[in-house]
């Protein structure tokens, strides 16, 4: 193998469990967004776009989707000779077998995977972010700081800061303090979960922590905790820009609707920065006469013929004539037949809508929750709704 | 299918459709949103289950190599047989003569194919066809050439690009009329040819040997008495493209959603260069009607009756009614486009109306700024 400066790990294999039925089959980072991506095409394609051409993906919970999605790598131009996107899940080994047992047991557990590329840097991934960001540039700044690692963080509101890891830094970028998730933050900068190390100097932790039976093996908790206590360079790069992590239902469907207003923060239309993933071969979508589509994204093979307000809908949707859909995200392959009415509704794959039925919130609070029907689901006119969304019925397909 | 090869002849009459061939060969032709009209032809020969596909080209093929590349998109890219590029020998300065030069000069491609059937077809005409029903007829037709076929009532516009045939009670083809000014049948030919290898290899040698040019004519059609032709009658969605408005009428039938439908999911799925372009953004201020829209573009004003490619941009304010608008043109502020053929890369500045005839749509040629 050729050398390389650079070698990033993606960590996909967490099973997502707040994200509730849309992880139920398939890992978060395979979970669809944005009309027509997967969650893990922006961490790749930030790869791409980076110039970093050797990813090493991390899969563990319900892998089948993730792994097919990924093939070979080629959507994201990751099909390269002594390169490329590998799909790494845990493996069994003369000792026995055992799964990844945190985020820095996952990277321990692929030591040689790393070492066959013999890199200068390792970046460490999220599989489950969505957001825009060189990781080049961050690399630069490693670099040029004399960094031992650097962690990048983006300022989030006070009121949130608990529920991150929160760095303080020094003037210089230099990290002082690091917080997990702390009741009484001292900081705003929240640790992204993107970190560059030194290839060498990571080793030495990771096998250290391996050792340690008391450790969670776990990079927040306490593989970077460590190296601050030991006094090594850690410098936190600032981010600005879009980012979120969408690990809840309420916050995946809010990153959709983020892409709804007319200047979105996070921009997907970019000729210099495109997310890439894999496309779906189907026609150009089709609006009828009768249809009318505002604020919404719509991807190719759909034929609308009622009305879509404020919403996303994924390739090869079929929308029926007088159906209304407001504040939704819609998947593959879903019917939808006509005079049905959606709002604040996340319709997983392949279910069928039937004619004049309803997916709405009928609880009482002020604050309405986001329904969410699962997949090969039908809805029946005559559905039954309770406080916790929709009873389904029966299956389909 | 294993035994057919597929060889696409771009040896196709581009004359009438002068404005958007300039700079490409006519199966490079945008079509339909996001397609070039040889997706289909290449589509329809990989659902069918070729494998081995040669493309038989003419002058300024870069465009065509620009989208194809290496076949990849159609499952094309293969270790054994796969895409293959046949070019003219050398460009001669007297000019193209017919297909026949172009077939002699790559028959080391025919002949070292394993295959022992060809399929030959163009790129004009769009269509979503499953090929494995018509060599099943061939190979029980006992014929020497199966000739695939549309019945359709012809215009006089139409007619004078058409090949006509003539078929007897049992199926064998008797006639040919290649360009007539009178239709004596309703059969139009499709321009595909399906015969066994060796055939198209004698009758491309014995023409070449007697100087003829034009593999019809030369090799088919002056050998009606000696070879079997039957016709194979093909009753799905087709389209012919031999003119500005054929291009344009062709494509405006695909906003009825049921030829929509006939064209892209009947058969198998129609494969193109991948762009990856986000979704379609449709803004607060959009208004759209009977349209087909590819990923990529963004609309902020109105559009009706009308086709967008990946990449367009419509501003605020801004009316295209009843036209087709390629790759990456945007339509700015309050601008009106009416009966308009927009080609690549163009842009019509703010407030600039442009309106073409009902019957002749006014065509913008690739990257003008109005």
């Amino acid at each position: 193998m050729r050398k390389k400066e650079c070698v990033a790990m993606i960590l996909a294999g967490g099973q997502g469990s707040r994200l509730g039925l849309l992880t139920k089959k398939i890992a978060k980072p395979a979970v669809p967004f944005g009309g027509k991506y997967r969650i893990i095409d922006f961490t790749l394609s930030n790869c791409r776009n980076s110039q970093i051409d050797t990813v090493g993906v991390l899969t563990q919970y319900q892998p089948l989707a993730l792994n097919s999605y990924i093939g070979q790598g080629s959507a994201w131009d990751l099909d390269r000779k002594d390169a490329g996107v590998f799909v790494l899940p845990p493996y069994t080994r003369e000792q026995g077998a055992e799964w990844y047992k945190g985020t820095a047991d996952a990277i321990h557990q692929n030591i040689n995977f790393i070492e066959r590329f013999n890199p200068n840097y390792v970046l460490v991934l999220s599989g489950d972010h969505i957001y825009n960001m060189d990781y080049a540039k961050m690399l630069d700044y490693h670099k040029t700081q004399k960094a031992d690692a650097t962690i990048s963080v983006i300022e989030v509101p006070w009121e949130e800061a608990s529920r991150f890891g929160v760095m303080s830094a020094a003037e210089n970028g230099r990290v002082t303090e690091f917080q997990e998730k702390p009741a009484s933050p001292q900081s705003n900068l929240a640790s992204m979960g993107i970190y560059i190390f030194n290839w060498k100097f990571l080793r030495r932790h990771l096998e250290e922590d391996g050792r340690n039976n008391a450790s969670s093996h776990d990079f927040g908790k306490n593989v970077i905790p460590k190296m601050l206590d030991e006094g090594h360079r850690l410098f936190a790069y600032p981010f600005k820009g879009y980012w979120k992590d969408v690990g809840t239902v309420d916050s995946f469907w809010e990153a959709n609707m983020d892409l709804l207003s007319d200047e979105p923060q996070l921009d997907i239309f970019n000729p210099d920065w495109r997310i890439y993933s894999v496309n779906p071969t189907r026609p150009p979508h089709y609006i009828a006469s009768g249809a009318k589509v505002t604020s919404s994204l719509i991807s190719e093979g759909c034929s609308v013929f009622g009305e879509v307000d404020h919403s996303v809908i994924f390739p090869g949707v079929y929308i029926g004539e007088g159906a209304r859909i407001t504040n939704s995200i819609i998947m593959p392959y879903v019917h939808i037949s006509a005079n049905a009415i959606i709002d604040r509704a996340i319709i997983c794959k392949r279910s069928v809508v039937e004619e004049g039925a309803q997916v709405t919130w009928f609880g009482s609070s002020l604050m309405p929750s986001i329904t969410v029907v699962p997949e090969h689901i039908v809805i029946e006119r005559e559905v039954q709704y309770g406080p916790e969304g929709v009873i389904i019925k029966k299956q389909v397909g | 299918m294993q035994d057919v090869m597929g060889i696409i002849n771009l040896n196709e009459n581009e004359e009438m459709l002068r404005e958007i061939t300039r700079h490409r060969p006519l199966a490079a032709v945008p079509f339909a949103g996001r397609y070039r009209l040889i997706d289909f032809m290449l589509s329809s020969m990989v659902n069918s289950g070729i494998q081995n596909v040669g493309i038989l080209v003419q002058q300024k093929y870069r465009a065509l190599m620009d989208h194809l590349r290496s076949g990849k998109e159609w499952d094309l890219a293969r270790k054994r047989d796969g895409l293959f590029i046949l070019p003219p020998a050398q460009a001669k300065p007297s000019g193209y003569k017919g297909d026949i030069e172009n077939f002699y000069n790559n028959l080391d491609y025919i002949t070292s194919s394993r295959q022992q059937y060809v399929l030959l077809a163009g790129s004009a005409m769009v269509c979503n066809l499953n090929f494995r029903k018509a060599f099943q007829f061939h190979q029980n037709s006992k014929a020497d050439i199966t000739m695939i076929y549309k019945e359709q009532e012809l215009e006089e516009a139409d007619l004078k690009h058409s090949t006509i045939i003539e078929c007897s009670p049992n199926g064998r083809v008797i006639d040919i009329a290649v360009n007539p000014a009178k239709a004596t049948s309703r059969k139009v030919s499709m321009e595909m040819y399906i015969m066994s290898k060796q055939l198209l290899i004698d009758l491309v040698t014995a023409s070449a040997a007697r100087g003829g040019t034009d593999l019809l004519i030369d090799g088919i059609l002056k050998n009606l008495g000696q070879i079997q032709i039957s016709g194979y009658q093909y009753k799905g969605f087709m389209a012919r493209i031999h003119s500005i408005p054929s291009y344009y009428k062709h494509n405006m039938e695909l906003l009825k959603s049921d030829k929509w439908h006939d064209l892209f999911f009947k058969s198998g799925p129609v494969y193109t260069k991948v762009k990856d372009e986000a979704p379609v953004k449709y803004k607060e201020s959009a208004q759209v009607k009977n349209a087909m829209i590819a990923n990529g573009c963004v609309v902020e004003g109105t559009v009706e009756n009308s086709i967008l490619f990946r990449g367009v941009r419509v501003k605020p304010g801004a009316y295209v009614k009843d036209s087709i608008i390629m790759q990456k043109c945007e339509i700015g502020e309050n601008a009106k486009v009416e009966n308009v053929i927009c080609d690549k890369d163009v842009s019509i500045t703010a407030g600039k109306w442009l309106k073409g005839e009902d019957n002749y749509p006014m065509v913008i040629e690739k990257g003008t700024v109005i």
